[in-house]
C-alpha cells in the first residue's frame, strides 16, 4: 500500500498516536523529573525549567504527564485485549455451537447491558479492592459484552459460507472451524472496532480515576491527575485542564485512526457495511 | 387504539419489568462476589471476634444470600431502601430530593439538547456532504472523544473564573428558590448538552437520511408534490419512530453522563451520592441507588420501545 494513499487526517491520527505511545513507553527516559519528585513550589506556572508548570504538591507537570501516559495506556492496553480475546472468543463459540449455550450467554449479555457501564462498574468496585487488577479485569470483562455482540453477529453470517460448510464436511473439529474458518475472515471488522473500545476503555478509566475509584495515588493515570489538580480551577490555574485534554486528543487521533482503518475494510468481507 | 398496538404496549411493559427483576438480582450479585467476609473487611483486620459477631448480626450475614436478596427486594417494594451504613441515615429520605435534584438537572438539558440535535440534523440532512454537514460530523467526532471532565472545567474556568457569570459550585437545597437554582444548573446543563449533543444528532440524520431515500420519497418528488408536502406527508410520519428512539437512547445516555458531571460542578444529586458511597464502601446505599440508576435506564428504553410502537403507521392501521 502506497503511502499517499493515507489520507491527510489518518496522518495526523497516526502521527499523534504514535507520538503518545512513544512517550508511555520510553516514559522513564523522555521524563525530566521522577514521577513523584517534588522539584518547585505548588501549582508553578509554564516557564523553562517546568513546561507545563507544577502540580498541586509541587511535581513537575510533564513528567507526571508522561508517566500518567503510560499508567493510563497500559491498563487501557490490557483492558481492550481482555475484552478482545473474551468477547470474540465465547462470541465465536456461541455462534458456532448455537443452541442452549448461544441463548443462555446471548441473554446474559442483554443483562448485563440493560445496565449502563459505568452504573455497574461502580456497584462492582464498591465491594473490590481497587487495584490495577481489578480495574483492568472489571473494564475488561464489562466491555466484552459489546465484542461479544459484534463477533457473534459477524460470526453467525460466516458459519452459513460455503467453505465452513465444507470444512465441517471434511469432519474438522470445533476448534479448527473456529481459529482458522472463521477467525481470520472475522478479523477486518473485529479491528475497526478494536480502535473504538480502546478509547472507550481510556475514558472509562478516566472517569472511574476522576472519581478517585480507579488508579490509586501517588500513582496516577490522567484521569487521577484531573482530579489532583482540579481545586486549582477556581483560582485561575489551568493545571488540571491539561491531562483533560491531552485524554480529549488521544481519543480524537485513536478515532481518526479507526475511522480510516473502517473506510478501508468496509468494502472487504466482513465489514459492518 | 387498536388491540394489536395494546398487545405488543403490554409485552414491551412485562418484558421491561422482567428485565427490571434480573437486574436486581444482577446488582445484588454484583456486591456479593468478593470472597472472604464483608464484616473483617468493614473494620479491618484488629476488630474484636464480639464487634465481628455483632456487625453481621446487623447487616443479616448470617443469613444465606438468596434470603438476603429477598429480604432487600421485599423492602424496596414497600419504599424501604434500608439504612447507610456509613451515617446511619434512612436511604429512602436521602435519596428524595437528591433525585428531584438530578431529574430536574437532567430535564433542563435534554430540553435544550432534544431540540437542538433535532434542527442541527435536519440541517446535517439538507446540506448533506456540503460544508455544514462537515462541520456537525468533526464536531460530533471531538465531541464523543471529550471526557465529560474536559468539557466541564473548560466551561468552569471560562465561565466560573474567567468571565465570573456563573457559579463555580452548583450547590442547591430545598429552599433555593427557582431562579437562583436555574442559574446554579447552567453550566452542569450545558456540559451535559454538549456530552450527549453530538450523538444524538449523529444519530439523527441518520434515521432521517434513511427515510428520505426511501423509494416512496422519490415517487413522491417525480409525481411533483411540494417539498413541504413530501415531509409533512410521506417523510414526517415514518421519521418520528426512529427520531424518538434516538432520542430516548439519548435520554438514557444522559443519567450516565450525570453521576460525572454532578461530581464536577459539585450538584447534591444522585450521582455524586452514588461516588461518595462508593468511595466510603456503603454496599446498601451503592445498591439502591444503582438500581434506581438501572431502572430509569431500562424505563427510557422501554419508552422508547412503545413510541415506536405508537408511532409505527402499520401497527395504527392494521389491514
Amino acid at each position: 500500500m502506497a503511502l499517499r494513499q493515507i489520507p491527510f487526517t489518518a496522518w495526523v491520527g497516526l502521527i499523534l498516536t504514535g507520538f503518545f505511545a512513544f512517550c508511555a513507553i520510553f516514559a522513564p527516559w523522555v521524563a525530566p523529573h521522577g514521577n513523584g519528585e517534588i522539584v518547585g513550589d505548588v501549582w508553578e506556572p509554564m516557564s523553562v525549567a517546568h513546561w507545563l508548570g507544577t502540580d498541586n504538591l509541587g511535581r513537575d507537570l510533564i513528567s507526571r504527564m508522561i508517566y500518567g501516559a503510560r499508567i493510563t495506556m497500559e491498563i487501557a492496553v490490557a483492558a481492550t485485549a481482555l475484552s478482545f480475546s473474551l468477547g470474540s472468543i465465547l462470541g465465536f463459540t456461541a455462534a458456532v455451537f448455537g443452541g442452549w449455550f448461544d441463548t443462555l450467554l446471548s441473554r446474559f449479555v442483554d443483562l448485563l447491558m440493560s445496565i449502563p457501564t459505568l452504573i455497574f462498574g461502580l456497584v462492582v468496585l464498591s465491594v473490590l479492592p481497587t487495584t490495577t487488577l481489578t480495574l483492568i479485569l472489571v473494564m475488561g470483562i464489562l466491555d466484552s459484552t459489546r465484542v461479544y455482540r459484534l463477533s457473534r453477529a459477524v460470526a453467525v453470517d460466516i458459519n452459513v459460507m460455503d467453505f465452513v460448510e465444507a470444512a465441517k464436511l471434511r469432519g474438522e473439529g470445533k476448534a479448527w472451524i473456529i481459529f482458522r474458518e472463521i477467525l481470520p475472515n472475522a478479523l477486518s471488522p473485529l479491528v475497526a472496532e478494536l480502535g473504538v473500545r480502546f478509547i472507550f476503555a481510556v475514558l472509562f478509566l478516566s472517569a472511574l480515576s476522576f472519581l478517585g475509584l480507579g488508579v490509586q495515588p501517588p500513582d496516577s493515570d490522567w484521569g487521577g491527575m484531573v482530579k489532583e489538580n482540579k481545586d486549582g480551577i477556581v483560582f485561575g490555574i489551568p493545571a488540571a485542564l491539561i491531562p483533560a485534554a491531552a485524554i480529549a486528543v488521544l481519543a480524537i487521533s485513536v478515532n481518526l485512526v479507526a475511522d480510516w482503518v473502517l473506510n478501508r475494510t468496509t468494502s472487504l468481507k466482513g465489514g459492518r457495511g | 387504539m387498536s388491540s394489536p398496538i395494546l398487545r405488543l404496549v403490554a409485552q414491551r411493559v412485562l418484558l421491561g419489568l422482567v428485565l427490571l427483576l434480573a437486574v436486581s438480582v444482577l446488582i445484588f450479585a454484583g456486591t456479593q462476589i468478593l470472597p472472604g467476609d464483608v464484616a473483617q473487611a468493614i473494620l479491618g483486620q484488629s476488630a474484636t471476634p464480639e464487634a465481628l459477631a455483632n456487625l453481621r448480626q446487623q447487616l443479616g450475614l448470617n443469613d444465606p444470600a438468596w434470603l438476603r436478596y429477598v429480604h432487600w427486594l421485599w423492602g424496596i417494594l414497600h419504599g424501604d431502601f434500608g439504612t447507610a451504613q456509613s451515617s446511619g441515615l434512612d436511604i429512602a429520605t436521602s435519596i428524595g430530593t437528591r433525585l428531584k435534584n438530578t431529574l430536574f438537572l437532567a430535564a433542563c438539558a435534554a430540553i435544550v439538547a432534544v431540540p437542538l440535535a433535532i434542527i442541527l440534523g435536519l440541517i446535517a440532512v439538507r446540506y448533506r456532504n456540503g460544508f455544514v454537514d462537515k462541520l456537525i460530523s468533526g464536531l460530533a467526532l471531538a465531541s464523543t472523544s471529550f471526557p465529560e471532565f474536559f468539557i466541564g472545567y473548560v466551561l468552569i474556568y471560562f465561565f466560573a473564573v474567567k468571565w465570573q457569570i456563573f457559579p463555580s459550585i452548583s450547590t442547591v437545597d430545598d429552599s433555593t428558590p427557582f431562579l437562583e437554582r436555574l442559574q446554579a444548573v447552567v453550566l452542569p446543563a450545558t456540559a451535559l448538552t454538549l456530552v450527549v449533543l453530538a450523538h444524538m444528532m449523529r444519530m439523527t440524520r441518520a434515521a432521517i437520511l434513511n427515510v428520505m431515500q426511501s423509494a416512496y420519497i422519490e415517487t413522491a418528488e417525480l409525481k411533483g408534490l411540494k417539498a413541504f408536502d413530501i415531509i409533512r406527508k410521506h417523510a414526517f410520519p415514518n421519521a418520528i419512530a426512529p427520531v424518538v428512539n434516538v432520542v430516548m437512547l439519548n435520554l438514557a445516555y444522559l443519567i450516565v453522563g450525570v453521576v460525572v458531571v454532578e461530581v464536577i460542578f459539585v450538584y447534591p444529586g444522585m450521582g455524586q451520592y452514588l461516588v461518595d458511597h462508593v468511595a466510603k464502601r456503603d454496599v446498601p446505599v451503592v445498591q439502591a441507588v444503582g438500581l434506581i440508576f438501572a431502572a430509569v435506564y431500562i424505563t427510557l428504553n422501554i419508552v422508547a420501545d412503545i413510541a415506536a410502537i405508537v408511532a409505527n403507521p402499520r401497527l395504527r392501521h392494521p389491514k
